[in-house]
């Protein structure tokens, strides 16, 4: 599939009151900022079930949060959709969030977790620290390009049925 | 009650599909018997030591930051106990329509979340069926309308909360004295293209949760069903309310105890009581006293205590559903559904009269008045009855800070429904199963509690369900992914 007929939602997630829990939202900031086409960011605490219309409304999408393992700097990688016994707004993961899209959209959107190192969250206040900051450096300079070219590796996506697609412009 | 050698402790840690994290601990003597079976709030919170020495004005915003979940409920009620602050509580026609908005799109959002999300498993595929197909993706995979209704739903009411808060989490909308924006012309129109949609889905669900009920009554007069008082803000003509209003308690027959109490006074009427075993407290009505004064709160409460709905058809939906009970209190943990299916409607019924009303696009968004140094506000979460109670110094600092939320008041009814449910359910059996558990947990699902708002927790943990003896040997144990 050609980048003009690609669509990309991007999810910054995670907490900016608890340090580098705020990875995600730093980043979706960057990338909205640069007001890319055919790239939908979005800044948020946590995942939300209504996370997923927008998900079936879009061609790709991209996960981004705070990872407090990975190797430095990130690890970006395919996901695949898979069910959560139990489904809270505290605690939906990025593949329960494919497999609602799937089930209620009959979106099967290909999804991507961009995990970006962090080491600092057991404190209260905002602002990232130093490593932080470099590894989101990092991965926005990867990132970057991708969302520019649009050109993933399998983007064979169906929205389902349904108008869950409307933003006001 | 001291655990003898004898006895078992059974351990349900987290409960499910529930908002944030719980513990259930049931003590069985060796007949099988339950002897004690308690709720427990194991996060500490803390968030009123947080905010002392913080400048007044910082609270609409910071005290959302308890919760993911209803933070435009602290939001407003913070912002409504800093209207007080600055002699602002006379609001002007915008920003009040702004606010009750932004209210009415939350209730929408998350009591439509809460009953497709969270029960309507339990209700569509029984207590006791596969966790494997009793979760919302199940709900999917048999009833897909449904499952993209409850996230168009959820989605519909968080739109709302953009349009009037500026964020659909943690938004900015409310200040001290008003709103600091009225809805554009296109956010209106943009609503207002499928407000009728979702009063047919609102309309639909009441009538999902009355059939569930009515087909069901057997078990739900029977499922942690037992009477209490009922605690709500009504209007002045006694009609539902939700953002402002006076506070009513009725007692189980729908006798008053007290009405439109003046809410700076609320220490009169409402005490906290501190017991050992839980973060959270257990509130009570002063007059009654500890022992027979707690009360519950939310849907069902509301819905008891008021006279009428404000909108026609959520008050031909109260009348079906007080004809159940001869118009007495209901007094069925299960009915909570129904009546919050009912606020539902309400809502979004509210919002389609509100998004036509021309005082949205108003520009006198802000007023003043007379600064006070101490202020108290109600207003109704989802989850039922909140209280922000502040106090400031000179220098416009927070000194004293006072919350008590909805799951806090319903602390004592949520531990009578487990005493209830496993009574019911466990005592007798020999063998523990996972749906006997979910019992326990389909009764405190059904009052929506947020644990993390009653404390503060993020995260996700597996269930663990431990069978242990009194010396801390482990009999069984159940892992749910």
């Amino acid at each position: 599939m050609g980048a003009a007929a690609v669509s990309v939602l991007l999810i910054g997630y995670g907490n900016p009151g608890r340090l580098d829990d705020g990875l995600g939202p730093a980043l979706a900031d960057a990338i909205a900022a640069l007001n890319l086409p055919h790239v939908t960011v979005e800044s948020d605490y946590q995942l939300q079930p209504e996370d997923a219309a927008q998900i079936a409304c879009h061609d790709v999408v991209i996960f981004a949060d705070a990872d407090i393992k990975c190797a430095e700097p990130f690890r970006f990688e395919r996901i695949e959709p898979k069910r959560q016994t139990s489904f809270s707004s505290h605690s939906t993961s990025p593949e329960a969030l494919l497999a609602l899209a799937h089930d209620a959209f009959g979106a099967s959107t290909p999804g991507y977790v961009l995990g970006i190192r962090g080491r600092k969250f057991d404190e209260f206040g905002e602002g990232l620290s130093a490593a932080a900051q470099a590894n989101l450096d990092a991965a926005s300079r990867f990132l970057l390009p991708l969302l520019k070219t649009r050109r993933f590796d399998t983007l064979t996506t169906q929205s389902g049925a349904g108008s869950p697609c409307a933003t006001p412009s | 009650m001291v655990a003898t050698k004898e006895m078992k402790r059974i351990v349900i840690e987290p409960v499910t599909r529930v908002e944030g994290h719980g513990k259930v601990t049931i003590l069985m003597d060796e007949n099988h018997q339950v002897q004690q079976a308690r709720l427990h709030i194991v996060e500490f919170r803390g968030f009123e030591r947080f905010i002392q020495g913080r400048p007044f004005w910082e609270l609409p915003v910071a005290v959302q930051r308890l919760c993911g979940i209803c933070p435009v409920s602290h939001h407003l009620c913070a912002a409504k106990a800093v209207d007080r602050l600055v002699g602002g509580e006379n609001l002007t026609p915008t920003a009040e329509k702004m606010r009750r908005l932004m209210h009415y799109g939350q209730f929408f959002q998350s009591h439509s979340l809460h009953f497709f999300h969270l029960c309507s498993p339990d209700l569509l595929f029984g207590f006791d069926a596969d966790p494997k197909i009793r979760n919302v993706f199940g709900v999917a995979a048999k009833y897909p309308d449904l499952a993209k209704q409850a996230v168009l739903m959820r989605k519909f009411g968080q739109e709302v909360i953009k349009a009037t808060a500026g964020k659909k989490i943690h938004g900015t909308g409310a200040i001290p004295g008003g709103i600091n924006k009225n809805l554009s012309l296109e956010e209106r129109d943009f609503l207002l293209k499928d407000i009728d949609q979702m009063i047919q889905w609102a309309r639909d669900s009441v009538k999902i949760a009355k059939d569930y009920t009515l087909e069901h009554l057997e078990v739900a007069t029977q499922f942690a069903a037992f009477d209490s008082n009922h605690v709500g803000l009504v209007q002045p003509d006694g009609a539902w309310e939700i953002y402002d209003g006076g506070l009513r308690a009725l007692d189980k027959d729908g006798n008053t105890i007290f009405d439109h109490m003046d809410n700076q006074k609320y220490l009169d009427f409402i005490a906290e009581e501190v017991r050992p075993w839980s973060y959270m407290k257990f509130p009570f009505i002063k007059s009654i006293g500890p022992e027979d004064g707690w009360y519950r709160v939310g849907p069902l409460a509301r819905i008891n205590v008021c006279d009428s709905m404000p909108t026609p058809e959520a008050e031909a939906a109260r009348k079906e559903f007080k004809a159940l009970t001869e118009d007495k209190p209901n007094n069925l943990t299960l009915a909570y559904h129904w009546a919050r299916l009912i606020e539902t409607l309400a809502s979004a019924e509210h919002m389609r009269e509100l998004l036509n009303d021309p005082d949205l696009q108003g520009d006198d968004l802000v007023v003043k008045g007379e600064g006070r140094r101490e202020a108290v506000a109600i207003l109704e979460a989802p989850r039922g009855t909140l209280f922000h109670h502040y106090k400031i110094d000179e220098n416009d600092q927070v000194v004293m800070a006072n919350l008590i939320v909805s799951t806090t008041s319903n602390n004592e009814p949520m531990n009578r429904a487990v005493q209830h449910v496993a009574a019911n359910h466990l005592s007798g059996k020999a063998e523990i199963t996972e749906g006997m558990l979910n019992h326990v947990e389909v009764a405190i699902r059904a009052y929506d509690p947020c644990l993390s708002c009653a404390t503060h927790a993020l995260g996700q943990m597996p269930l663990v369900v431990e069978l242990v003896d009194c010396e801390g040997n482990m009999i069984d144990r159940k892992v749910k992914e």
